[in-house]
């Protein structure tokens, strides 16, 4: 196998920059000059943007803000508790538990979720024939319907003796494993259902950038009789940086909101074991059946948006240097 | 190739001219977000009321209720009906009730009634409700669920359960036991669920654990076994989980889970899928509620001859009990007063007219039974027993469930003594529970006397913060 490329044109030889005329500084418009140069009617275009943002975005997003700082059961009317939501679910010993699992997932995600797109991406790219099919195959389990998927994993990890994995596992003299019966073992269940729908997608995204590494670099190196590694290691890596930190990010950004296979498979359970942060944020607000405790859930929801933003902060400024090189 | 414009507005229309549809677009938009449909008119300006019909049920439960709607609007030609499906659970209530997203008339269990009455969140009907002939002959007891602190009845009880034991006459067949005397002690459970387990492969007893439902089952554990989840001193709880009797339940289920193996696979089972899996034949016994049938029926398909229940266990202690509870009928909190009372007429009819009015009980008997629905599942009484005997009466002819089979529980079920479940942060306590419960069957060395103690100190602070 060999990491060549010979379908993109080569790119222009470098040379001087053309010319760029001189721009003239930022000239302010009247207001008539705005009107009649259609500024009204970009406001009106824009009006129902603003409306759909406005309605099902920023509202929301300004009321759970101020929900943080309310008791309220959405009937009757709210009453400023001032912090105490806050000291309500910062002294709640779940929380702890949450983190912790949402830690774990992530961890776990990272170390198995992130690479296998990767390298099925670099795999498939080297494909020369029937790539549209390995595409598909890929991306199918995206387009499967989460319930969908979900019923299907529920069949595959049944935890008696006839489920799909434990039959197979009894052929070889092993099990029946609890999987996600088992405290120890349903995390990681979890983390392989979330990387099994969610890695089509990313390997759609890396097979669009592998496209635009340039295949003189992949000659070069061949040239210099660097093996598929080295290849891999100094040519594809280094070019794919820039999407790789952006995928990292949004994996991270994606485990720390992980909600959907937890309140699907197990509820959070076996005792907790799979309660995550945004299980708990939906357990303050939906798992009781009277009014729900929506001041706690909107408070730990604003403070794991604070921390990812911050987070999200962080990190660019950390990895500024090495996506913009 | 694309043609030349053949106009000048058309390649540079002028602000005006891109005003106009940008104005009426946005406008229509607006108009559009602006629309109500709140009204409560219905056809030929007859008032729309709007009832909740299960979720999930197989089609002649649905012809049969179409029928009893049918019936209704003949006889209240000023109200037309229009069906929701709608089944209470703890995860989706509060979201309904919140989103405004509920029926006109919906049903709640015994547990959420006071809690919906002193936060408003259901409408004031106890006027109306006092004007119907069987108004004041409520059973105390079980009407105190829906009443506020002045005895009015907002919210009306429609059904009454105790839990019990349900158990597959099927599998204690294949076991070698004998389904017409099934167990009536908790060390008989202990040995039927093994001896099960061992013939058949099967779950000789299993529980649920998730949604809430995990404590309410523990709940009527600890009952059975003389415990209480609470202690009321006036407006004052203390919540008492961390009790022996509690700590007794749980030992049971450990023994049975861990010593004996007899508990199956699966230990995150909730209501809709522990009767899913009973009524397939994976499970040897489980508790629920008395008058589960119905629901096995209408939405597992069940075969009858697999069915038989009986008295759910009693351990010899003074305080043993069985955990009762039911179902109450509201109307939402903003129904138009128009809407309440055709509400509360709907509720007279569909749910308590037949247990009162022996035309009206033939009547409904009569559909159920033609649409191949279950007549006569046990239930406890809601008025006094007198009329619920009535009622058996007047239905007699039309009753279709194996009744037989129901002797192990309908001979005793009115001997058991009947206790209410926990008032103060019921759900909430019960939802402490669930992990407790998956704890002891999931993990072999699980610390109960740590658990329990955990789990009192949180309800403590939940019933606190109340």
């Amino acid at each position: 196998m060999s990491l060549t490329r010979t379908a993109e044109p080569a790119t222009p030889p470098p040379g001087p920059p053309p010319a760029v005329p001189a721009t003239p500084g930022p000239r302010r418009r009247s207001p008539r000059s705005w009107a009649r140069g259609g500024g009204p009617a970009c406001l009106v275009f824009l009006l129902p943007l603003f409306l759909v943002f406005g309605v099902f975005s920023w509202w929301p997003i300004v009321r759970a803000v101020v929900m943080s700082f309310q008791r309220t059961n959405l009937v009757s009317a709210p009453t400023f508790v001032g912090l105490d939501n806050f000291a309500y679910v910062l002294s709640d010993p779940l929380l702890g538990t949450a983190v912790t699992n949402t830690l774990y997932f992530a961890v776990l995600s990272l170390v198995f979720g992130y690479p296998i797109p990767l390298l099925a991406a670099v795999l498939m790219s080297e494909v020369r024939r029937a790539r549209g099919l390995f595409s598909v195959l890929a991306y199918l389990p995206v387009v499967v319907p989460p319930v969908v998927s979900v019923l299907l994993w529920q069949f595959f990890y049944d935890g008696g003796s006839t489920g799909v994995f434990n039959t197979v596992l009894g052929w070889f003299g092993f099990g029946p494993v609890g999987w996600l019966q088992d405290p120890v073992m349903a995390m990681p269940s979890l983390v392989l259902v979330a990387t099994w729908s969610a890695a089509g997608g990313t390997v759609i995204i890396y097979l669009a950038a592998l496209t635009s590494v340039n295949p003189d670099l992949y000659d070069a190196a061949e040239m210099d009789g660097a093996s598929i590694w080295r290849k891999v290691w100094h040519v594809t890596l280094p070019q794919l940086r820039g999407i790789l930190l952006i995928t990292f990010i949004l994996q991270i950004i994606g485990t720390a909101q992980v909600f959907l296979e937890p309140f699907l498979l197990t509820g959070g359970g076996p005792a907790n074991s799979t309660t995550t942060v945004l299980l708990l944020i939906y357990d303050y607000a939906f798992a009781t059946s009277l009014g729900g405790d929506y001041g706690a859930a909107t408070a730990l929801s604003l403070m794991l948006a604070v921390f990812l933003a911050v987070l999200s902060a962080v990190y660019f400024r950390l990895t500024r240097s090495w996506s913009s090189s | 190739m694309i043609s030349a414009p053949r106009n000048r507005a058309l390649r540079n229309p002028s602000p005006r001219s891109r005003l106009l549809p940008a104005t009426t677009l946005a406008l229509a938009l607006v108009a559009t977000a602006c629309g109500s449909d709140s009204d409560t008119a219905g056809e030929d300006g007859t008032v729309r009321l709007v009832v909740s019909i299960d979720a999930g049920l197989e089609q002649g439960a649905v012809d049969a209720f179409n029928e009893r709607v049918a019936q209704f609007e003949a006889a209240n030609d000023d109200v037309t009906v229009e069906v929701q499906e709608y089944t209470w659970t703890a995860t989706t209530f509060t979201a309904q009730l919140a989103g405004g997203t509920l029926p006109d008339v919906f049903t709640v269990p015994f547990t959420d009634g006071r809690g919906l009455i002193e936060r408003r969140q259901v409408s004031d009907i106890s006027g109306q409700v006092a004007e119907l002939p069987y108004g004041d002959s409520f059973n105390p007891t079980v009407v105190s669920a829906g009443t506020d602190d002045d005895g009015n009845v907002w919210a009306v009880p429609i059904a009454a359960y105790g839990q019990a034991l349900h158990y597959n006459r099927t599998l204690f067949e294949e076991a070698g036991l004998d389904p017409d005397t099934p167990p009536t002690t908790w060390e008989e459970v202990r040995e039927a669920a093994d001896t099960i387990s061992e013939e058949t492969g099967q779950a000789g007893y299993t529980m649920m654990t998730s949604g809430n439902t995990g404590g309410w089952i523990l709940t009527s554990m600890n009952y059975a076994f003389g415990g209480r989840t609470e202690v009321l001193d006036g407006d004052d709880a203390t919540a008492t989980i961390d009790t022996p009797e509690m700590a007794e339940a749980l030992e049971l289920v450990r023994t049975m889970r861990w010593e004996d193996d007899s508990m199956g696979a699966n230990f995150l089972y909730e209501w809709e899928s522990i009767n899913q899996d009973f009524s397939s034949g994976r499970i040897g016994m489980y508790v629920s509620g008395g008058g589960n049938y119905g629901n096995l029926v209408t939405q597992n398909a069940i075969d009858p001859d697999d069915y038989g229940v009986a008295a759910l266990p009693l351990a010899d202690h003074p305080d043993a009990g069985v955990l009762g509870g039911g179902d109450l009928a509201v109307v939402r909190a903003d129904a138009e007063p128009e809407v309440v009372d055709a509400g509360v007429r709907w509720i007279d009819f569909y749910y308590l007219a037949k247990l009162t009015d022996e035309e009206a009980s033939v009547l409904d008997a009569r559909t159920l039974a033609e649409a191949g629905q279950p007549v006569g599942s046990p239930q406890l009484a809601v008025f006094d027993q007198e009329t619920h005997e009535a009622k058996l009466g007047w239905q007699e002819e039309y009753v279709n469930v194996p009744l037989e089979q129901m002797t192990p529980y309908t001979d005793a079920m009115f001997e058991q003594p009947l206790v209410n479940e926990p008032t103060r942060s019921t759900q909430e306590v019960y939802a402490l529970l669930d992990p407790v419960v998956q704890a002891v069957l999931t993990d072999r060395d699980a610390d109960v006397a740590a658990l329990l103690a955990e789990a009192e100190a949180a309800a403590q602070a939940q019933i606190d913060r109340e």
